[in-house]
Parts: C-alpha cells; sequence; structure tokens
C-alpha cells in the first residue's frame, strides 16, 4: 500500500549505507588480518591496500549514515521512528544533536565514527603498527556496525536500525483511530501522517548546551582507549613486546586527557541541569565511565615506569586491556538496562543484552587469554627495585587507582551480582557514603604519592639530593595546610569524627600535591614547561581533589526549614530542605531573605522561569536567580525542573524549584462560609483566629457613584495566624444605587478569603470566611552553597592541559 | 620475597575486605511484609503507589512532608511518610522504589525513586491515547487542515 506523505528515500539510503559499512569493515578486518599475518611483503602491501580502501569506504558509510539521520531529525521526518521518539518540531537546531545521541543507536553511530576518525590518523600515522592495530579498529568497527543493523536473523534481530518507520516499529499498532475502520487489525489509513504532527521531543533534561558537546567528547574518549588497546594486542601479535609502547603513549595521554574532560562535562551537565544537587552522584553511568578512566591512568604510569626503567611491562599489557575492557563492560552495564533499579538515567533496553554481552567477551576474553600465554615471553627485571625510586613508589600509585576501580565497579556490579546469583542486595543505606568513606582514603594516598613521587629519581635517589630538594615545599605546603584546616572551617560532622579526620587528611595532602608540584616545575624541571606536563597534570589533579573535598565537606543548605519539626532539633534529626515560597512574600532563609517575584514562560515550549530574589540580611548582596522547570511537559506529566546559581569566585548559591502547585488541580472549590459577629468577638479558622474590631459607616459619600440611598460600611478585622503573623484587614461593603457591592479581601500568607456580606444596625455583621489554596501561586525550593566549586572546574582544564603537554612532547619523541 | 609483593598482597587483601564489608553493609529489597518483619532496618521496598488512598502533601503547610499509602503486589499496604517535597510524577508512577525502614506503624522514607510509564520506554497505552486524541476529530485526510493543535 503507498501511504500519503511519506519520505522513503533517505532511509532506504541509510539502509543502504548501514549495509555497505557493515561489510566493508569486515572486509577492513580480514584484509588487515590477511596483512599483518602475511610473510611476503608484497601479499602484505596488497592486502593492506584493500583493507585501506574498504576502511575509507567504511568511514565514508558512517559519515552518511550519520549525515542522513541528521537530514531526517533536521527535516522533521516523523515517519521515522527515530526523528518521532527523540524530536520535535520545537526543538531548537542546537539541541538537534543532542536528541542525535539520546537514543543508543545514535551515540552507537558517534562511537562509530570517532572511531573512523581515530583510523584514518592511524592509517598515516603508525607505519609498521598499522596492519595489526587497524585489524582490531577495523573489526570494532564491524561490531559497532551490526548495533545498527537491524538485521534479522533466524528470528533473532541483530542491533536496532535507526532507520525503522513509524508504522514498523509498533508504535501505531494499539491505535485504532489510525487504522482503517478504527480497527487494529485492519491495516494503516494511507493518510495515517496527517495525524503525526510532531514528535515526541528530546526529554527535557537533555535539552542543555552540555548535552550538545558533552556526548561526543565523552565517546571520543571512550572511542580512543581502543588505540592504545589495539597496540598491546598488535605487541603479542608480533611479538616486538614493549616495542608497541612508544607510539601507544601520545595515544594513551589523548585518551585519558579527553575522557577525563567528557566525565567532567557529565558532570558540569549533572550540576547544571539535574536536581541531586550536585555533580556526582556515583551514580552507575557516572561510575562506568570513570573506572576505565583510573585504569587508563594507572596504565599510563606503569607504562612511564617501564620505559624509564624496563619494570612493570606486564601489569601495562594487563591495565591497557582492562582499560578497553571496562569501557565494553560500562557498555553493557548502561545499554543492557541491567541499572534499572539502581541507577536514574542508564539507557533503556532495546533488548539487545546478548549482543552488548558477545561484544565484551569477543574482545576481552581472547585478548586476556593471549596475555595469560604470552606472559613468561614478556621481558621482567628481576632486579628488585629499591625502595628509593620513584619507579617503586609510582607502581604502588598505579595500584591503588587500579585497585580503587575495581572496588568502584565492584560495587557498581551489585545488579549484575543479583542477576548471577538471584540475590536480592541493594545498595547501602547512605549508598554515596560508601564510596566516599573508602575513596577519601585512596585520595590521601594518592595525593601523597603525587607530591613526593617526582621528587624521587628513578633507579635510586641520594637520600641528601631528596630531602634537600623536597625541604621547601614541604615547609610550605605544612603551612598552608594548617592555615586551611584552622581557618578553612571543615567541620562535616555528619559521619562521625572519622570520617572528619580522613577529610582533613585528605585536604591537607592535596594541598601538598598542589604545591610539591608547582614547586618541581622550578626545582625539577627549571621552569621549562614543555617539559612539565606530568607536574602540571598533578597539580591540576591536586586542585580537582581539594575542589571535590572542600564543595562536598562544606556544602550547606541554605533552604532549612524546621517548620513541621518539634524544636530543638534532635541530634540525628536532619532539618527538612524544602521551603516554600508565597508569590510576593519575602520569607527567610539563613542569611537571606527571599522573595518569588513572578514568573515567565518560554515563547514556545511549556518551559517557566520562576524569578527568586535573594538579598542578603546585611545588605551587602542581592540578586536574582531564575531555576526554570518544564510542566507536564508533552506528556510528562508533573515538573522537571532546571536548578540555577549565582557564581562567587569562592562559591556558587544554587537553587532549583522541588515543588509547584498543579495549575490543573487548583480550581478554587471551597465555598464561603458565612458567620454572624459582632465587634469584638472572635473566629477561629484553620491557621489561627481574626478578631472583629470597629464596623463603621461612613457618610457624605458621592451620589454619583453612590445613587441616593447609598451607604459604604467598613469592618477592621485583625489576623492572628499561628505562625505568629499578624495582618490587619478592613472588609467594606457598599450599597451603590441599589446594588450591594462586596469585594472579597485575599490574605494570601493564609491562603484565607474574606467578604463583608451583611451589616447590621446593631453594628453586628455577617462575614464570609473562604479558605482556599487557588488563592496563591508558590514555589517550593532547595538551595545549596557550594564553596569552591571552581577549583575543581579549573583544576579539571589545568590537569587535561598538562596532559596535552605531555602527548604533544611524546608524539615529538615518537617521530 | 620483594617488597613490591607485600604491598600487592596488603592491597588486594585490604581490596577484598572492602568489598566483603560493603556486602555486609549492603541492604536488601523487600515487600511490605518482610519490611515490616524487621522494624528499624533500612530496607528498599518495592511497592506502587495506592491510587484509592489519599495523599497528604501541602507545600503551604509544611514542603518537607508527605504521607501517602504504598501496596506492594502481595495486596499488603502500608503509610509511607517521606520527609520532603513530593516527587512530582509520584502520581502517575506505575512502581516506586522506596528507600527507609519501618518502625512505629509506618514506613519512614529516606529517599522515593519513581518509575513511570515513561514514553522514552514507548509505553503503547500512552502512546495510543495521544494518537486516539490526535486522530479522533480526523474524519478524512480531506480536511486535516482545520485541525489544530
Amino acid at each position: 500500500m503507498d501511504y500519503i506523505g511519506e519520505h522513503l528515500l533517505p532511509g532506504q539510503l541509510g539502509h543502504f549505507f548501514i549495509v555497505l559499512s557493515l561489510v566493508a569493515s569486515l572486509v577492513a578486518s580480514f584484509s588487515y588480518f590477511r596483512s599483518a599475518q602475511s610473510k611476503i611483503d608484497t601479499d602484505a602491501a596488497y592486502w593492506k591496500k584493500l583493507a585501506r580502501v574498504s576502511f575509507i569506504i567504511e568511514s565514508f558509510s558512517v559519515l552518511a549514515i550519520f549525515s542522513i539521520l541528521f537530514y531526517i531529525i533536521y527535516n522533521h521526518l516523523f515517519e521515522y521512528h527515530y526523528a518521532w521518539k527523540h524530536s520535535s518540531r520545537s526543538l531548537e537546531f542546537k539541541y538537534m544533536l543532542a536528541c542525535f545521541w539520546e537514543g543508543q543507536e545514535g551515540s552507537f553511530l558517534l562511537w562509530s565514527f570517532w572511531h573512523c576518525v581515530l583510523g584514518l590518523i592511524l592509517i598515516r600515522t603508525s607505519r609498521k603498527w598499522e596492519a595489526p592495530v587497524m585489524t582490531v579498529i577495523s573489526f570494532a568497527q564491524f561490531c559497532l556496525a551490526t548495533m545498527i543493523a537491524g538485521i534479522y536473523i533466524f528470528n533473532w534481530k541483530m542491533g536496532s536500525n535507526p532507520f525503522v518507520l513509524l508504522r514498523d516499529a509498533g508504535v501505531l499498532d494499539s491505535a485504532p483511530a489510525l487504522h482503517l475502520d478504527m480497527d487494529v487489525n485492519q491495516a494503516l489509513r494511507p493518510d495515517y501522517m496527517a495525524s503525526i504532527k510532531d514528535g515526541n521531543d528530546l526529554n527535557p533534561l537533555l535539552q542543555n548546551y552540555w548535552m550538545v558537546i558533552h556526548p561526543p567528547v565523552l565517546f571520543m574518549g571512550f572511542a580512543s582507549t581502543i588505540v592504545p588497546f589495539a597496540f598491546v594486542i598488535a605487541g603479542l601479535w608480533k611479538k616486538q613486546f614493549g616495542e608497541w609502547t612508544k607510539p601507544a603513549l601520545p595515544w594513551a595521554l589523548f585518551s585519558a586527557a579527553i575522557l577525563g574532560v567528557g566525565i567532567m562535562m557529565g558532570a558540569m551537565w549533572a550540576y547544571e541541569s539535574l536536581t541531586f544537587g550536585g555533580y556526582w552522584a556515583w551514580d552507575p553511568v557516572e561510575n562506568a565511565s570513570l573506572v576505565p578512566w583510573l585504569i587508563l591512568i594507572a596504565a599510563i604510569h606503569t607504562l612511564l615506569i617501564y620505559k624509564h626503567s624496563g619494570h612493570s611491562l606486564r601489569v601495562t599489557h594487563l591495565f591497557f586491556i582492562l582499560s578497553f575492557g571496562f569501557v565494553l563492560y560500562s557498555t553493557f552495564l548502561t545499554r543492557s538496562g541491567i541499572l534499572g533499579e539502581s541507577s536514574v538515567h542508564a539507557f533503556t533496553d532495546l533488548g539487545m543484552n546478548w549482543q552488548l554481552l558477545a561484544f565484551l567477551l569477543v574482545f576481552v576474553v581472547p585478548a586476556l587469554t593471549w596475555f595469560i600465554k604470552s606472559y613468561k615471553e614478556i621481558p621482567t627485571i628481576k632486579k628488585e627495585e629499591s625502595g628509593a625510586s620513584r619507579e617503586f613508589w609510582m607502581f604502588i600509585g598505579s595500584l591503588v587507582f587500579f585497585l580503587s576501580a575495581i572496588v568502584i565497579i565492584g560495587k557498581t556490579s551489585l545488579p549484575v551480582f543479583n542477576k548471577l546469583f538471584g540475590t536480592k542486595i541493594a545498595p547501602p543505606e547512605d549508598a554515596e557514603f560508601a564510596y566516599n568513606s573508602i575513596q577519601v582514603y585512596v585520595a590521601v594516598i594518592i595525593a601523597l604519592l603525587t607530591a613526593v613521587t617526582q621528587y624521587l629519581k628513578y633507579k635510586d635517589t641520594p637520600a641528601k639530593y631528596f630531602w634537600k630538594k623536597i625541604a621547601l615545599p614541604t615547609v610550605l605546603a605544612v603551612i598552608a595546610a594548617t592555615l586551611v584546616l584552622v581557618f578553612g572551617d571543615i567541620n562535616y560532622n555528619k559521619k562521625g569524627p572519622g570520617f572528619l579526620g580522613a577529610i582533613w587528611l585528605a585536604v591537607a595532602c592535596s594541598i601538598y600535591t598542589i604545591i610539591a608540584n608547582i614547586a618541581y616545575i622550578w626545582l625539577g624541571m627549571k621552569g621549562k614547561l614543555k617539559l612539565s606536563g606530568g607536574s602540571i597534570s598533578h597539580f591540576g589533579f591536586g586542585m580537582v581533589l581539594l575542589g571535590i573535598l572542600l564543595s562536598s565537606s562544606k556544602k550547606e543548605v541554605l533552604s532549612n526549614n524546621i517548620n513541621g519539626i518539634p524544636a530543638p532539633l534532635g541530634a540525628n534529626e536532619d532539618p527538612r530542605e524544602n521551603l516554600t515560597l508565597v508569590k510576593g512574600l519575602t520569607s527567610d532563609m539563613g542569611k537571606y531573605t527571599l522573595t518569588y517575584e513572578g514568573d515567565s514562560a518560554h515563547p514556545k515550549k511549556a518551559l517557566w522561569f520562576y524569578k527568586i530574589r535573594f538579598k542578603s540580611k546585611d545588605g551587602k548582596e542581592e540578586f536574582v536567580l531564575q531555576p526554570n522547570a518544564f510542566v507536564n511537559y508533552k506528556g510528562n506529566e508533573g515538573l522537571m525542573a532546571n536548578p540555577s546559581s549565582r557564581h562567587y569566585w569562592d562559591h556558587d548559591v544554587f537553587t532549583y524549584i522541588t515543588s509547584l502547585p498543579n495549575p490543573e488541580k487548583q480550581e478554587d472549590t471551597a465555598s464561603f462560609h458565612t458567620t454572624a459577629l459582632r465587634p469584638g468577638d472572635s473566629l477561629f479558622y484553620s491557621n489561627g483566629f481574626m478578631v472583629l474590631g470597629d464596623v463603621k459607616a461612613k457618610d457624605s459619600l458621592p451620589v454619583e457613584l453612590f445613587g441616593s440611598n447609598g451607604s459604604l460600611h467598613e469592618a477592621s478585622l485583625k489576623i492572628f495566624s499561628k505562625t505568629g503573623s499578624i495582618y490587619s484587614v478592613t472588609s467594606k461593603l457598599a450599597v451603590a444605587k441599589g446594588e450591594m457591592l462586596s469585594l472579597p479581601d485575599t490574605i494570601i500568607a493564609e491562603s484565607l478569603v474574606l467578604q463583608l456580606q451583611k451589616v447590621n444596625p446593631d453594628k453586628s455583621i455577617e462575614l464570609g470566611v473562604k479558605e482556599s489554596n487557588a488563592v496563591m501561586k508558590y514555589v517550593t525550593l532547595k538551595a545549596y552553597k557550594f564553596p569552591f566549586i571552581r577549583l575543581l572546574w579549573f583544576g579539571v582544564l589545568i590537569t587535561a592541559t598538562g596532559i596535552i603537554i605531555s602527548m604533544v612532547r611524546r608524539i615529538r619523541a615518537a617521530v | 620475597m620483594k617488597k613490591i609483593h607485600i604491598v600487592l598482597l596488603v592491597l588486594i587483601a585490604g581490596t577484598i575486605a572492602v568489598l566483603l564489608t560493603f556486602l555486609k553493609t549492603a541492604s536488601t529489597y523487600d515487600t511490605v511484609d518482610t519490611a515490616m518483619a524487621k522494624p528499624g532496618k533500612f530496607v528498599h521496598l518495592m511497592a506502587r503507589l495506592d491510587k484509592t488512598q489519599p495523599i497528604e502533601y501541602d507545600a503551604l503547610k509544611n514542603p518537607n512532608y508527605l504521607s501517602f499509602t504504598a501496596v506492594d503486589t502481595t495486596g499488603r499496604a502500608v503509610k509511607v511518610v517521606y520527609h520532603s517535597a513530593k516527587p512530582d510524577n509520584l502520581e502517575i508512577s506505575e512502581r516506586l522504589v522506596l528507600k527507609g525502614k519501618y518502625q512505629d506503624g509506618f514506613f519512614d522514607c529516606k529517599d522515593i525513586q519513581t518509575k513511570c510509564p515513561s514514553k522514552y520506554k514507548e509505553d503503547m497505552k500512552a502512546t495510543d491515547k495521544t494518537l486516539q486524541n490526535n486522530a479522533a476529530p480526523l474524519p478524512a485526510a480531506t480536511n486535516s487542515e482545520a485541525i489544530k493543535y
């Protein structure tokens, strides 16, 4: 049947290029394999040429798939499921890329795209390593191509195709309105496209600029971990153990810088657009990307040990294999749906679990087997390292990094453990503390080693040299750390003195790292920045650690609310963290007063901005924050809030909306209850009571307004709220030109509406009282103070810069 | 034995110890009955919102008090108290993971994770509903221009 309004050509082209990329990557893998295996030069060259052509065709196909999918999204071709599911007509251009990688298919494509870029660079640069290294990468490309193939093999669906049509995706099957005769068993109406006017749109939480750039950077990081892995395999294959380390080192450094920055961009996104109140929550998805990075850093350090001393080559093999292995394991964790219970933001299950598992095993199992089989052949040094050598302590540092990664991934794998053994173990009460309580000691050890180790020489260090060099930075660090600890007011006491002590120790050690590494640039490297990549990145890493420790341990809840808790607060009683602000009314919050001044709407979307004015009580600060929220956005009932923060050099004030009155449920159903009152009488309402004061009749009323028999009565009321507030209201009742007029008076803060309904000659009155929530607009919010968060962001930048400086130096050395 | 091997052993033993302690502090996934059986113990209660019972939350009176009834798959119900703002998708959630402990006759909840029939999971019913709403006023293709969204 022909359907009206469909554009089928892009999809057909897309399918073609998917198949082409699948075939081309398989040909490339096979040809590179033959080239690497061939003992005859001309034969090897022939296969290599074929492989290169195939890889270039493959790269072109991936680019074509990418462009076609973007074309579909850009032109709102909602007959394609991917566009319908992830985008909409109101989506801004800048978020079109973000919606591209909201789905699994798009993010696999992104990953594949970076492999192409890296592969093309390797073809140009890796010379004799090209064939074995590219065999691995081409094969990974083949695996990724299967993920988006969407081909059925004996009823088993391989991959999920991004060019599936909406009508083939099953979404419309249960919609009778779109079928002939309103019957789902009948065929689809030929004009069904006429009622598909708009797509589902990008998840509002992902409508953030960080979501445009964080995934590409992160995936470049993920993709690049394959390069050192491929060099390890190439080394094992060609039995040129150790030789591969030279070309692999710059790639490993590149990967570490990009992956690190990618992870922290994700943290920035979380900080700016999620509402768990921070940048890191030890969520499985975060852990899964951190673990490969930690292992990669360990691998880089053991590689440097090998380069300078000949030790640690074996473990370097293992670390590079595992760092890529854990990228694949993370892929399995975050995409298989196995984290469902424990993660807030894993991908949804596409029913590809076995395929993902196969992707993991097909690389890790042969690599580890090969490594174990060649273990004895990999050269090692029998002589023991000296305890005063750099390599000894660097090795311990790498080992601690690696084991800390294992601990993290072990805890994260709880759902896998449950699945394997049928257990029902849940994360502990304070899941974050379970990580922090261990990682704080890792921070202490790593910071200490990072500070000291550079002052040791490879092989052996004369004691005199060491103490002479390290004395000055140590003294400076002791002074600085003492000052920070004495005046820094770091008194995080929620977890007892032991944990606080550990935080203090870690703060002191990270200050030591910062100072010792800056000092080393002059004391050890004589100020030559080009050679000081290591010290610069270690200095940045010290800042990262210090920033993490300070911002977390000194994080303050500003919106403390003791309303509803019996005072005094019990020792273990948390002050409640949400505060409600009624529009126009100034409320008290710690050192600030807050006013909810109003709201404004996004011109196109159900996105609201809430204007909250912060004024410090000492009168020194005044600013407006505009946290926003998507309200009942496109079928997502409820609100999705984005925080807003005010940045200072030393802290951020951070706030977000936690609750709003639901406009639809806010119909004013309450009605007036009428009570007779005399002056001096009091009347109770739910939140206090009111007293009727004077009742007066006004005379000399203007005849043109009131007519001849007009009257105007005023009744003054005092309202005493339970909260201690007192309000005065003068209610008026007018009779003008034979008509009775009485405007209700509203006391917003008390949700109270009063109406003077009748005044008797004896000054007794009838008062209508209504209590209603509908009269008020309010927001409920949380506010935090994050101190020294900038230290963290700058630290990340400096660390990455340092790594890149090292990389440039190593590339020059490798050429 | 080399120094490095001693360090290696100590660190690996430490890692194993850390992981085992973690398993010890870990909590469990429970139903209402099993949660009630261990009062005061922190558990993950798997349940859903009992929509026949009222939800008590008034941000104006106290933004940090939410109370509702949760019912598990066996049909057992328990009153839940949560001292924070009401998760906005509570009413439409199809499952809840309630982290807290049962004590004094109610479930004192520290954290609520709501599982919603998200459109990203392509709930067929929700999709059909929107499509039906969109399509219902469409008598024929010819006058589809008249339909405004």
